[in-house]
């Protein structure tokens, strides 16, 4: 991000302040980080719901029917195989297999909804828009359009009675279009935080009053706005990547542990051959989860020995509310030290400290 | 926001409550405020010297690493167990029960280096524009 440029703002940034939230730059925006307190709105999607504003993510919309053999070029995961209302989550790979940026992709009625996070939106746009095939047709809506998530176990039944649509009967990971409280919708069972919820796509004219009414309607389940703070500690737990963090240039999808969503089978596609040569070789870094014993939080960028050898680095770290306040943290460390059960140690502010690797996600939802 | 008046400030957002040559210290309702949930207080312990204005511990929120300074020189006399424990006292109380350590001085006379309410009211209306 440079720092000439002004911040964004999306079309609910006066409704946040309004709310008293503590604002703070995010790929490129002024964003809430919180409003009640991280700890609260953790424990409102965990339990109830909670509500965050994703308008900075990037929404591009192409349409042609090249599109899902163009993507499925780009992209790690199969598109041509999604069937109308069906979204995937994707990654955007290099030359070198590594990580240009984590999407969700969604076939809509007649069209493919890319979003892309607010970090990489203009790096993506650029990309995307130099490789455009004749045939197909791709437009940046982000400025004119919101979105909002509705996240935890009652947001179906928050947000049932406010439409006609039969929310119950789209799937995770799936998308249907309608009306919500009078706003036309790209409604999508996805989301960021290991929850139940949805993701509503609407314009940008019509955000400030969906979130009032779903703040009016949504106090009878104890819906809370929730901010940027609270959702990565969400990700964290739901063991979910954040790029820049488990991912990036130079990180693959494969050290990410992302291999269920890396079709190596599809014959052609962007860094295809850097990771058919990384799976064969097998002796990459790779991201792990650790649960730490002791208080201290394992933090971004603190290293990590296996007794006198440094075997790595954090990547992300938080405590979890979700297992009582117990340090958790991801690193990127020597394939030789990723097994589970490996006794490592992060080095906080000179101590070592003791963790143990542990398989991924932190924390699963019961179903 | 809270600002006892018989207490003294730094610019870092500590406060001292003055006790002939013994002095108890925390962080501000400002500063609690600011950083949100606080979840883990690393201070230096019992018998461990202080030198005034240079880093003593940290204090961690959520999502955040903030340094402790030592608003006075001296030694170590108390370290707030109960804080360690449960470092959502700090929020709770943050002049009261979320003290976090007591520090016997080595030299009273640097307390003028230090802010009254007033002034260091006028800190924290700069920081907030």
């Amino acid at each position: 991000m440079t720092t000439t440029k002004a911040l964004a703002r999306t079309p609910l940034s006066a409704v946040h302040e309004g709310l008293g939230a503590k604002m703070s730059p995010f790929g490129g925006f002024l964003m809430p980080i919180q409003y009640a307190g991280i700890l609260d709105e953790h424990r409102a999607v965990r339990s109830a719901a909670g509500m965050f504003d994703l308008s900075h993510m990037g929404q591009f919309v192409a349409t042609g029917e090249g599109v899902p053999e163009w993507l499925d070029r780009l992209t790690v995961n199969a598109v041509g195989t999604m069937k109308p209302g069906q979204a995937r989550y994707n990654i955007f790979t290099n030359e070198r297999g590594g990580a240009m940026d984590d999407a969700i992709i969604y076939r809509l009625d007649g069209r493919w909804l890319v979003v892309v996070n607010a970090a990489n939106s203009e790096k993506m746009w650029r990309w995307l828009s130099s490789q455009v095939p004749a045939g197909v047709t791709l437009t940046d809506r982000t400025p004119q359009s919101a979105l909002i998530a509705i996240q935890g176990p009652r947001s179906l039944e928050l947000l049932q009675p406010l439409t006609d649509v039969g929310l119950a009967n789209i799937k995770y990971y799936h998308a249907t279009e309608g009306v919500v409280a009078g706003a036309h919708a790209e409604i999508a069972r996805t989301g960021y935080t290991g929850e139940d919820g949805f993701e509503l796509f609407v314009s940008a004219d019509a955000a400030q009053e969906l979130w009032q009414t779903l703040t009016r309607e949504g106090a009878r389940v104890g819906l809370r706005p929730a901010g940027l703070g609270a959702r990565d500690v969400l990700r964290l737990e739901a063991g979910m990547p954040l790029y820049g963090h488990e991912l990036e240039e130079d990180i693959t999808p494969l050290q990410a542990g992302l291999d269920i969503f890396v079709k190596l089978e599809k014959p052609a596609f962007v860094g295809r051959d850097a990771l058919v040569r990384q799976r064969t070789q097998n002796d990459f870094d790779r991201i792990v989860g650790l649960v730490m014993d002791g208080r201290a939080p394992a933090r971004a960028g603190y290293a990590v020995w296996r007794g006198q050898e440094r075997v790595g680095e954090i990547r992300s770290g938080s405590p979890a509310p979700a297992l009582g306040g117990k340090n958790i943290a991801t690193a990127l460390v020597r394939a030789d030290a990723s097994a589970i059960g490996t006794t490592l140690d992060v080095e906080i502010r000179g101590q070592r400290h003791r963790g143990a690797v542990v398989p991924l996600p932190f924390y699963k939802r019961a179903r | 926001m809270d600002l006892p008046a018989g207490l003294l400030y730094t610019k870092e957002h500590e406060w001292v409550k003055l006790d002939g040559t013994s002095a108890t210290v925390g962080i501000t309702d400002y500063a609690q405020s600011s950083l949100g949930d606080i979840v883990y207080v690393e201070m230096p312990k019992a018998g461990a010297v202080v030198e005034q204005f240079k880093q003593m511990g940290v204090i961690e929120s959520v999502k955040a690493v903030s340094d402790i300074f030592a608003p006075l020189s001296g030694t170590i006399a108390a370290v707030n167990a109960d804080v360690e424990n449960d470092p959502a006292k700090v929020n709770g109380d943050p002049y009261g029960t979320g003290w976090l350590v007591k520090i016997t001085l080595s030299d009273a006379s640097q307390s003028k280096n230090l802010l009254d309410a007033a002034a260091y009211q006028k800190v924290v209306d700069a920081a907030d524009h």
